[in-house]
């Protein structure tokens, strides 16, 4: 709870702005820059999916919200290549780069089709934790929406959704916990399950008594209800 | 990997010691990390030429052209996508998971991911601005159909609003409802009709007539 980027729900937005259907796919040439130097650099291995979305959540608040998407990418990699001790901070101010012991580690180019189409599957079948829900069943979840290890931890579970009634809809069994491996602590899968949540509970009079949101949410932030 | 409990605070980010304008500071980055021999320049432009060129919304289009074409691949598709769009080649990266869901003339669904920016990357490519935005990221799941009017969509009355906050790895692909007048069309003539915006669910398949 109570990071910036936990913004479902939130007044004061204003209206979305859809542009075209054909804009390009990068509008300026950096972002195209900054989306492969993030992929190339994830290849090295030093850290996990969820350790980079929790590294751009942890960006000071004002900047995450000055900051444009692809900005918040590029500071969030710089952040983690230095806390895993990629690269330094003297050569960050300017000082002559050394030839990193990671090098042989460096995605080539030949490697990137096989890398970018297999992808990274977080499912595990067989480990963490037996289903306690099926399809059908009601759930609560977990209030606050918080890591419940560790303090400004990363979750998966938005603030707008926590400590609401809903049901289960689907279960895909186990998936790796992001609370956990965000963090080093190993994966820890868990079932995981779709839950579907009257929009009106959530949203009070305003929303449409017809509407739901489904989110998908570890067994761990769920309990009976 | 050390535990790795966030300092409270971080008064000096590394990120701070690279110049500040954007471009400049990507621009940096890739040279220090091309000089330490951890990135290679020319696997970036494989990268994004992948992007640029290859994986994006033509994938999930004929994905959604067949499920209109072919029953049984309708069926298989939303049983199991990951399978169903495996079947046509479409796997990787943010698509590992995949989930469809169905329009009908009851029910609409609408994907957002308020915590990050999660997309089917496999079957939509990168996701366009609009979706990253605040905006969206903030009211699709509290005033969805407000959003939806924002795109010019106005649902029919009676139709209810499924919003999916894609919280974890599944990716989900909204299969818009089939268009009138398209009896006896092919597969290639069906997924020219199919937007984007449709497979996200803040559009609709276009109508035949926007062919001619």
């Amino acid at each position: 709870m109570s990071r910036v980027h936990d913004m479902g729900g939130r007044f004061g937005d204003g209206p979305v702005d859809p542009g075209p259907e054909d804009a390009p796919v990068f509008a300026e040439e950096w972002h195209a820059r900054a989306l492969a130097i993030t992929l190339a650099s994830g290849g090295l291995g030093l850290w996990t999916l969820d350790a980079s979305r929790h590294a751009r959540e942890c960006l000071p608040p004002a900047e995450y919200m000055q900051f444009s998407y692809y900005e918040k990418w590029i500071a969030a990699l710089i952040d983690l290549l230095h806390r895993n001790g990629a690269i330094d901070r003297a050569e960050l101010a300017g000082a002559a780069p050394v030839v990193s012991p990671l090098a042989d580690r460096r995605l080539t180019a030949d490697r990137v089709p096989g890398v970018l189409s297999s992808g990274a599957p977080t499912d595990r079948p067989g480990q963490g934790p037996a289903s306690i829900f099926a399809p059908g069943d009601a759930v609560r979840t977990r209030m606050p929406a918080r890591n419940a290890q560790i303090p400004g931890g990363h979750t998966r579970l938005p603030a707008y959704a926590a400590g609401q009634r809903g049901r289960v809809i689907r279960a895909h069994g186990p998936h790796v916990l992001p609370d956990m491996n965000a963090h080093g602590l190993g994966e820890q899968p868990e079932p995981l399950y779709t839950v579907a949540f009257d929009a009106a509970d959530l949203w009070g009079t305003t929303a449409h008594p017809a509407d739901s949101v489904r989110l998908d949410l570890w067994q761990s932030y769920l309990v009976s209800a | 990997m050390p535990h790795d409990h966030p300092p409270e605070f971080d008064d000096d980010p590394a990120h701070s010691l690279l110049p500040p304008d954007p471009a400049l500071r990507v621009k940096a980055l890739e040279s220090l990390l091309t000089q330490k021999g951890l990135v290679d320049p020319a696997a970036l432009d494989a990268i994004i030429d992948t992007y640029a060129h290859g994986v994006g919304p033509r994938n999930g289009a004929a994905v959604v052209a067949r499920a209109w074409s072919d029953p049984a691949y309708r069926a298989r598709l939303l049983a199991d996508g990951t399978a169903a769009v495996a079947e046509m080649g479409f796997t990787g990266r943010q698509g590992e998971h995949v989930v469809a869901v169905e329009n009908t003339p009851d029910r609409h669904n609408l994907i957002v991911c308020t915590l990050c920016s999660c997309y089917p990357w496999s079957l939509l490519g990168i996701p366009p601005g609009w979706y990253k935005s605040d905006a969206y990221r903030a009211r699709a799941v509290r005033a969805p159909r407000a959003v939806l009017a924002e795109f010019g969509i106005v649902l029919r009355e009676g139709t209810a609003v499924d919003v999916w906050d894609s919280s974890a790895e599944i990716r989900y692909l909204v299969l818009p409802m089939r268009p009138e007048g398209t009896d006896g069309w092919d597969e290639d003539r069906l997924a020219a009709l199919v937007t984007r915006d449709s497979m996200v669910g803040t559009g609709l398949a276009r109508s035949p007539e926007s062919e001619e």
